[in-house]
């Protein structure tokens, strides 16, 4: 049977999606291999049970990502941190150090029930366990495929390549 | 003049009383990560990425501060020295705020390229998310406490090859900063002479020119060594 793949997004700028899109051609190769069950490529609207991988992207920074996230880890085998904010929260990090009060200081009546409320920013790693780590902002192309196939094949991946920025 | 035999990593080298490990180790083509350290400079042994094994030493020894002695048994790569070395490049991106994506020496920067060679593809521990401040007021030169190691390049270069001694760090332990002059602002500095050799030094973005974009800022260091060897001469 195909591993089940899942590919999501939390406070990221889908740029690790776009890097994903980049296989091109080994696209072709990723869906005769794994099955993708759920990603913003397609039109699911539940994370489905039994998940073998999931590629994670974006950092955790609203009550709803640290909800999904969540969800996610309860119900994925190996939990991927895909790309520098899921990693490292990363840009969306910034707010940090200002609180969200001061992000929130920019609208004129900050909006409470529109949007999730805002938590300070965490790497997926530090709100739940993560199993492989694939930096980058975004990830090459290459190294995503790498980490793909080395999980498909069990083995550990080739670090190489890999590195915080761009 | 005599020569000290030792071993590193099992091999058997030759060396001058008075060098360290890490000269070495480096004249014999033997890779030990480094960050504070540059050649020219004085040493200070501040960032420990080099530790290295020496047998007979209960704890690990900086490759840049630690003199050879005769017979010494020298271990550069080991699980354990591995393990240390991981650490403290965690805490050092823990510390302070880093993200290479947006920062000026982005693909350049000697803190970006340990995390890579040392296999480090996260941070374990919390993030401290300091509010850190960026001085933009000289002319030509910006300094961004926020992507500062505190390795002290800069103070070493400005002292020892420029002579102004511009930079000095202040305050202690986790709340020390790089100040110019007696804290004042950069560009108000009575010393800096505007060399930028500070600038060059600095292995991360935390010194940069200005008007330089993200992933820019390249930097150069050969020019350390060089003056050293020709003021060297001329003594
Ligand atoms: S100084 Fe180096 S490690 Fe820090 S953000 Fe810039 S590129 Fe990354
Ligand atoms: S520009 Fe030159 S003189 Fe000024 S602080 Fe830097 S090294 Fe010192
Ligand atoms: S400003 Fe640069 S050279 Fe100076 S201590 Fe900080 S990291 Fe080192
Ligand atoms: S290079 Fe030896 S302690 Fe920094």
């Amino acid at each position: 049977m195909r591993p089940r793949l899942a590919t999501l997004w939390l406070d990221g700028c889908s740029g690790c999606h776009m890097s994903l899109l980049d296989l091109d051609e080994r696209l072709l190769e990723i869906i005769r291999d794994f099955e993708l069950v759920y990603s913003p490529l397609l039109d699911v609207k539940e994370y489905p049970n039994a998940v073998d991988i999931a590629l994670v992207e974006g950092a955790v920074s609203t009550e709803a990502d640290r909800r999904r996230i969540q969800i996610v880890r309860e119900r994925t085998r190996i939990l991927v941190s895909f790309g520098d904010c899921a990693v490292t929260g990363n840009v969306p990090a910034l707010r940090n150090r200002i609180g969200i009060d001061a992000v929130l200081a920019v609208y004129e009546t900050p909006p409470t029930r529109e949007v999730p409320m805002l938590l300070p920013v965490f790497p997926v790693h530090q709100v739940v366990a993560v199993d492989h780590w694939l930096p980058g902002c975004p990830p090459s192309p290459d190294a995503i495929f790498e980490v793909l196939r080395a999980l498909l094949e069990q083995r550990a991946p080739a670090p190489s390549g890999v590195r915080f920025g761009s | 003049m005599s020569v000290y035999t030792l071993e590193i990593d099992g091999r058997e080298v030759g060396a001058r009383p008075g060098e360290t490990i890490l000269a070495v180790a480096r004249e014999h083509q033997i890779e030990i990560p480094t960050l504070c350290s540059l050649e020219g400079l004085s040493t200070v042994g501040a960032c420990r990425l080099c530790l290295t094994e020496v047998e007979g030493a209960s704890r690990l020894l900086p490759a840049c501060t630690t003199a050879v002695a005769e017979g010494m048994r020298v271990r550069t790569q080991s699980e354990r020295i591995a393990r240390y070395r991981r650490g403290i490049l965690e805490l050092l991106f823990a510390e302070r705020n880093h993200q290479c994506a947006v920062c000026v020496s982005n693909g350049h920067c000697d803190l970006q390229a340990l995390a890579t060679s040392l296999g480090m593809d996260h941070v374990r521990v919390p993030y401290r998310d300091p509010l850190l401040s960026v001085d933009a007021s000289h002319e030509r030169f910006a300094l961004d406490h926020n992507r500062c190691v505190l390795c002290t390049r800069c103070v070493r270069v400005c002292d020892e090859i420029e002579g102004a001694h511009t930079w000095d760090v202040a305050g202690r332990g986790i709340g020390s900063w790089i100040v110019s002059d007696l804290a004042d602002p950069w560009g108000e500095s009575s010393s800096c002479t505007g060399c930028g050799k500070c600038v060059q030094v600095c292995p991360t973005g935390a010194l940069f020119e200005k008007g330089k974009a993200i992933g820019e800022m390249t930097k150069r260091t050969a020019f350390v060594p060089m003056l050293q060897h020709m003021r060297g001469r001329r003594r």
